[in-house]
């Protein structure tokens, strides 16, 4: 069975905001990793939780599912999704799944992190 | 003499798995026979535009005793897709193969595999192919149709090969969600994916027992896409189906045009 291709890791920037920074791959196998990274993100009680895609090598059509069971997750606990760091292409993903009417896209953190202010 | 316009780089390797962006739907060289409703000039839903509770359904299959790889399982399905589809429920689209961006027109038969006099499907709808690679592809739906979200088909090696389609989905409407919370749609749906892995299964010639997982993602319903029931395929299908004898009736006063 294939194995889980990520790294996650989670800063927390202030008592409202925490980045998670995602290397390598987000597919089916990224499950555990990712909502373990997200669990420890809001630990500390952070609303605004920044995903950082700048390290993303790929992702799939499973990982856009897990990104929206992330997003539900998130709104249940009234805390927002955040993205930075995303390529041309991975741009177009968020168009093509209507994810980009959901998760505000910024350019870099220190946008992102404004917008979390 | 060069253009000074950058030309829009192509996406290479795996990034060509995903279909562009589209604003609006568009259906090219149906066969015959083929209801095209509900899909032309449609936009695709997205996993959060949906009304009903969002749900999230994994059906599998173990492919056991057959030799087969999950790419050659993939390849399989992909060029025959519809064929695998529960009798009274047709797959129609241009290629014939699952590619993405390809936009297929799907003619369904009603919950409980309920059909129009002549075995005639009762609803039209569509889907579109947004990623498709050698082991696993998805589709988006348009407005209308039954369930707004992302059906996931895909095979993979654990100890053998396994054949899955996982379904994140909201009913799209509040008549489609009552239909859900009745359990007829769900009850149709889960019989429509089993009896394709088992069809899926077959093919291989292996006698598939299929297991079902569900949870329920999201139990808060959407009202701010109540509205969506004006797009609901199985009404407009339906009133287009009622008004054939008219359309038949108009057609026999319309002269013939030479």
């Amino acid at each position: 069975m294939a194995q889980a291709n990520i790294r996650t890791n989670v800063r927390q920037i202030d008592g409202k905001a925490s980045v998670l920074d995602i290397q390598g791959e987000i597919n089916a196998f990224a499950e555990n990793a990712l909502m373990d990274a997200y669990t420890k993100a809001t630990s500390h009680g952070a609303r605004y939780i920044i995903l950082n895609f700048s390290q993303l090598e790929y992702m799939n059509s499973s990982g856009i599912g897990l990104l929206v069971t992330l997003l539900i997750r998130a709104n249940r606990q009234n805390q927002r999704l955040l993205a930075y760091g995303l390529s041309e292409h991975y741009r177009q993903i968020f168009e093509l799944t209507r994810l980009n009417e959901a998760i505000a896209i910024y350019d870099n953190e220190e946008e992102a992190l404004a917008a979390a202010k | 003499m060069e253009s000074s316009n950058p030309q829009p780089v192509e996406p290479q390797g795996r990034d060509a798995a995903w279909a562009k962006p589209v604003s609006k739907l568009k259906v090219t060289g149906l066969s015959a026979g083929a209801i095209n409703l509900n899909v032309d000039g449609r936009q695709l839903t997205g996993l959060m535009h949906g009304f009903g509770q969002l749900w999230q359904k994994t059906y599998k299959v173990r492919m056991s005793g057959a030799n087969v790889t999950p790419k050659e399982v993939i390849q399989t399905w992909k060029k025959n897709f519809g064929k695998f589809w529960p009798k009274g429920n047709y797959f129609y689209s241009a290629l014939g193969e699952i590619v993405p961006g390809e936009v297929a027109v799907l003619n369904l038969a009603g919950p409980l595999g309920i059909t129009a006099p002549g075995g005639r499907p009762v609803i039209s709808t569509g889907i579109m192919v947004i990623y498709a690679d050698d082991e696993s592809f998805s589709f988006m739906t348009p407005y209308g149709h039954m369930f707004a979200g992302m059906n996931t088909f895909s095979c993979y090696e654990d100890g053998g090969t396994v054949a899955q389609i996982q379904v994140l989905v909201r009913a799209s409407d509040p008549l489609y969600e009552i239909g859900c919370r009745l359990g007829i749609v769900h009850k149709t749906e889960d019989d429509f994916w089993k009896q394709t892995l088992t069809n899926l299964a077959a093919d291989f010639g292996v006698e598939g027992y299929v297991q079902q997982t569900t949870s329920l993602v999201d139990p808060k319903v959407q009202w701010s896409e109540a509205k969506n029931i004006w797009h609901n395929a199985a009404v407009r299908t339906g009133i287009y189906l009622l008004a054939s004898p008219l359309r038949w009736i108009r057609n026999l006063a319309r002269p013939n045009k030479a």
